[in-house]
């Protein structure tokens, strides 16, 4: 006879709670009975891929998570790298999409919450958030209420609690139309002399609630988080919780001030999962149990019952454990910022979780099964890659219609390729996101030294904020991932996304140090889905490993696909976002993407024109409608040679502008810093292989590609060192002035654009649709 | 000169003021937590910017009703320096120490952002290290910005001089196009008629520090600064 059949719950009741019945059996065994309600809906919550990655931790193994510089790795709240002079620095990424599905502002807003409560409550002050967000085609109304939803959540959350939104990326593709994914990065310098953890220490020790009251909101979130949308997701908008930045602003205060006192001794968020996941969490860290009476907890509603309490994710609470006798002083902080604080709880030696309420024991589970030993699935990876990859492989350039120097005819009518160039400038995964930054209040806090829309990373001078400015040293950070080339080639796609996100830094001068990654991915249930999340993670550890960025952290969000009305599964892009900071020795030595001077020198580092590819372009996908071919292979050891030249120019000041060749190719990117240094520029390329085509020339994507520009006087020192370091890789392309980019080949002009209508089409793209 | 920065639940640009005034002018200042009502011995007292009080009902509604803003407006009324930036700004007009009103922004969207500004009179002390008519450019970041106030406010606003920053095109001209949130008359920053108490929308503590490349900013602290040394002398 087995447990589940003689269940006091129904199979849907058990289904509800996100468990399956192989799993109800496993709790039955460790409990030795059945649950009871609340007890389910902890299992549910705490066995959720949101909460134990059942699915992926056997892959996150494999990550590169050791280094000189990384003092805190995967397993605590954030990351956190050694940035040198003292500077110690926290970061991390999560994720908030199927709460930003249902209700985008709420949703964006508490993601930004969540991940800004991770980096405080390591004892580090939120210096900086940025975010990586994705919708589907701007013609659909429904993705424009989402843009605008999420935008102003992002704007209203982070604005208020004073954290500057520094960068970040956006795409557009249909294949996240009904699924949006809103991933946020935030970073923090550690404030406190030792970094705050999680793990409950000291038998007799108080547990305290601080922060924000306990309501019905949010409900399971986590478990929602774990299963596929669908029409009825909408009716599940109660799982989707409130945010209020101003009670997180006073709880960021609170927290530094009371961890600064040396009373507190460990503390956790209560994120997903709330008093469950916190709990639970901190008792199994610890190796102890903690025992928490529900009465105790402040409640913005009357009437609870034990499962609410425990499953709430009512936003900006914290659990912290106080050393013994400690506990007044920390409730008079709290409540001098107009917060709840109180001892709701004691550590207690046997390592389980003892819920009481109205004097009885509402829930006992040990804390191990909660959080620690938790399911695991070991599913079997295909041998072969599927289908619609191997088909999207066969894809050749020669599919393509023939083209000239003039141009290339397209559904009968002939585009110049100038026309092709601005068609691509008002795309809007390419064009200027200024209409979503400027919304975000980049500047608070007076640290910013790279403006977002400027460079290709954002920088944040790290400066403590008792005494004098010491340290001239920055961070740069960055969010990336094409997931078109990830759909293509989820291994060699996730190793890209890594090299953009050094790339990315090193054209702003900093030295990449280390990733958080956030793994947006389909259902790991389906094999397609599995493969791609498997090949996905074996490309971020090889990258990661090559580029000696381990990975300190991160965020798993799994079954992110949408069921249309026929019940069918549409899948996202599998998209891991990659999140990478690195080390700005001195601030004043950076630089952005635009050209600066008329009369610099152009010059392309990398391997030119071999090594790229229209396969899984931002051309093909717009001028064609074809997402198909092999997307570009990243050459990690080239990647490497370029970016430390890169750097080096930069930090020596013979590199004025850097900006890497991303999506829409060698031709985009002398567009981009045009327009954003209001400089026209005169190329020459020298002519292409017979056989080659022309749009290849201009508009093919790969890996170690980045513009600079250099005055004059240090041509020949610049040209020297990239000589010696480069050997070939690298060609000069033209000259920075005039008004207008002209590209030409052999005397025959291929572009000629004015900055105005470049930037017209660039600046106003997203704007206009919306 | 002795500064002070009020500090409420929901400041979240005092670091950046006192950063200012404190580290890079090297001026004695303090955090003056709200509930304080002893501003005795300060010499300017400045609100910064932020969402006091979460700036739930209307933006700096309640921050009026403080210990630390009764004070502030007897400090004001014996002549000496008030400054609101941004929800400072905000909060003085709430608490009557200038007149009308910031609403909505045109577009009723947050604006982030560099702008020009027009500085419209200097014989006043915060503006008197910048030249009559010079074109500045300063951070904004609101999103209930726009400056209203009735015809005949806006009349006195004007005729007393009162309009110190006036938002205006990269040229100089006040007119639409170079006007961000809709404020009436281009209206950036004004004093009141005695010209001891200053609010203004854009933040100049953001370009202050030379080490982040903008400096238009710091001469409107250095300019109360250059007052005290002309009484010490």
């Amino acid at each position: 006879m087995s447990a589940l059949a003689e269940a006091p719950f129904s199979l849907e009741e058990i289904a509800s709670e996100g468990i399956k019945p192989d799993e109800y059996e496993e709790i039955f065994r460790r409990l030795g009975r059945h649950p009871n309600k609340a007890e389910l809906g902890m299992f549910g919550v705490m066995w959720s891929e949101h909460c134990c990655y059942k699915n992926s931790r056997p892959l996150l193994k494999q990550f590169p998570t050791t280094g000189d510089r990384i003092l805190v790795g995967p397993g605590e709240n954030a990351g956190v790298v050694d940035m040198g002079d003292g500077l110690q620095l926290a970061f991390k990424i999560e994720s908030h999409n199927h709460p930003s599905a249902v209700e985008p502002f709420q949703g964006a807003a508490t993601g930004v919450g969540g991940i800004l409560r991770d980096i405080f409550t390591m004892g580090a002050r939120p210096i900086a958030i940025l975010n990586s967000l994705r919708f589907g085609s701007l013609e659909e109304a429904r993705t424009r209420r989402l843009v605008n939803g999420v935008v102003a959540g992002i704007s209203h959350y982070g604005n208020c609690v004073g954290v500057p939104t520094v960068g970040g990326e956006v795409y557009f593709d249909p294949s996240y139309s009904g699924n949006p994914l809103v991933n946020a990065m935030a970073l923090g310098l550690m404030e406190t002399p030792e970094i705050v953890t999680s793990g409950a220490v000291g038998i007799g020790n108080p547990v305290l609630y601080v922060g924000s009251t306990t309501g019905r909101d949010g409900m399971g979130g986590a478990s929602f988080a774990s299963a596929e949308l669908s029409d009825a997701s909408m009716d599940d908008r109660p799982a989707v919780q409130v945010g209020d930045p101003f009670l997180e602003k006073a709880l960021i205060e609170a927290c530094l001030e009371a961890f600064k006192t040396g009373a507190v001794a460990a503390a956790q968020d209560m994120g997903a999962a709330g008093i469950t996941c916190s709990t639970s969490e901190m008792a199994a860290k610890g190796g102890v149990g903690i025992e928490l009476d529900l009465d105790k907890v402040p409640v913005r509603e009357t009437g609870m019952v034990p499962y609410e309490y425990l499953l709430s994710e009512s936003q900006e609470r914290m659990l912290f454990v106080a050393h013994k006798g400690r506990e007044q002083e920390l409730i008079e902080i709290f409540e001098r910022w107009g917060l709840h604080a109180v001892v709701a709880g004691t550590v207690i030696e046997e390592a389980i979780v003892r819920i009481l309420f109205k004097g009885e024991i509402a829930a006992e589970i040990p804390a191990t099964a909660l959080a620690d030993n938790t399911p695991i699935y070991h599913r079997e990876l295909l041998q072969e890659p599927p289908e619609y990859a191997r088909k999207a492989w066969e894809w050749q350039e020669s599919a393509l219609p023939g083209c000239t120097a003039a141009g290339i005819e397209l559904a009968g009518k002939a585009h110049s390729w100038t026309e092709v160039l601005l068609a691509l400038l008002d795309s809007p995964t390419i064009a200027s996101k200024q209409w979503v930054y400027r919304q975000y209040d980049h500047q608070v806090q007076n640290n910013t030294v790279l403006l977002p829309g400027g460079a290709d990373a954002a920088v944040i001078r790290l400066r403590p904020q008792l005494g004098e400015v010491a340290s001239t040293k920055g961070v740069a950070a960055t969010v990336d991932c094409n997931a078109r080339y990830v759909y293509l080639h989820p291994y060699e796609g996730a190793k890209m996304a890594v090299a953009e996100a050094a790339r990315n830094l090193s054209c702003v001068g900093a030295e990449p140090l280390a990733v958080t990654d956030n793994l947006n991915f389909g259902s790991p249930e389906k094999a397609i889905g599995y493969w791609q999340l498997a090949q996905a993670c074996r490309g971020i550890a090889d990258a990661c490993r090559e580029l000696a960025t381990p990975v300190t952290g991160g965020n798993v969000s799994l079954y992110n696909e949408t069921l249309d009305a026929e019940g069918k599964p549409q899948s996202i892009y599998p998209t891991p976002v990659i999140g990478m900071v690195g080390l700005v020795e001195d601030i004043t030595q950076v630089c952005g993407q635009g050209w600066r001077s008329p009369g610099d020198a152009i010059y392309l580092l990398g391997s030119g024109n071999s090594n790229t590819t229209l396969g899984g372009s931002e051309y093909l996908a717009v001028l064609h409608q074809t997402i198909a071919g092999q997307p570009p292979i990243a050459d990690l050891a080239l990647e490497r040679q370029v970016q430390s030249v890169c750097r080096q120019g930069i930090r020596q000041g013979w590199v004025k502008s850097a900006h890497d060749c991303a999506e829409g190719g060698l031709a985009i990117a002398l567009a981009e810093c045009c327009i954003s240094g209001q400089l026209g520029a005169e190329i020459q390329l020298s002519a292409p292989d017979p056989e080659a085509r022309w749009d290849h020339l201009l508009f093919a994507e790969g890996s170690a590609r980045i513009l600079v520009s250099v005055a004059a006087e240090q041509v020949e020192t610049w040209e020297s060192y990239m000589q010696s370091h480069l050997s070939a890789s690298w060609q000069k392309l033209g000259e920075v002035g005039g008004t207008t980019l002209s590209l030409t080949v052999d005397n025959l002009t291929l572009i000629s654009a004015s900055l105005e209508e470049m930037g017209d089409r660039w600046s106003k793209a997203i704007e206009r649709r919306l | 000169m002795k500064f002070g920065v009020i500090v409420f639940p929901g400041s979240n640009c005092d670091r950046d003021i006192a950063m200012a005034v404190r580290d890079l002018l090297h001026q004695p200042t303090r955090m003056v937590w709200h509930e304080e009502s002893d501003l005795s011995d300060l010499d300017v007292v400045i609100i910064p910017g932020g969402f006091s009080y979460g700036d739930y009902l209307r933006c700096g509604a309640i921050a009026r009703f403080s210990p630390a803003l009764q004070a502030t407006v007897k400090h004001a009324e014996q002549g000496k320096f008030v400054l609101g930036v941004c929800n400072g700004f905000q909060v003085l007009t709430e608490a009557g120490l200038l007149p009308g009103a910031l609403v909505r922004n045109r577009d009723l969207h947050f604006i982030c952002d560099r702008v020009s500004l027009r500085v419209e009179r200097t014989d006043l002390p915060w503006t008197q290290n910048y030249r009559k008519q010079q074109i500045i450019t300063l951070p904004i970041a609101h999103g209930e910005g726009c400056y209203y106030a009735d015809a005949q406010t806006l009349a006195e606003l004007e005729s007393n001089q009162q309009v110190l920053f006036r938002y205006c095109t990269p040229t100089g001209e006040s007119i639409e196009a170079g006007n961000p949130n809709g404020s009436l008359h281009n209206i950036a920053g004004i004093c009141n008629r005695q010209g001891n108490v200053l609010g203004m929308m854009p933040h100049p503590e953001r370009a202050a520090d030379p080490m982040l490349g903008s400096t238009d900013g710091i001469h409107l602290f250095t300019g109360l600064l250059a007052l005290t040394e002309a009484i010490v002398a």
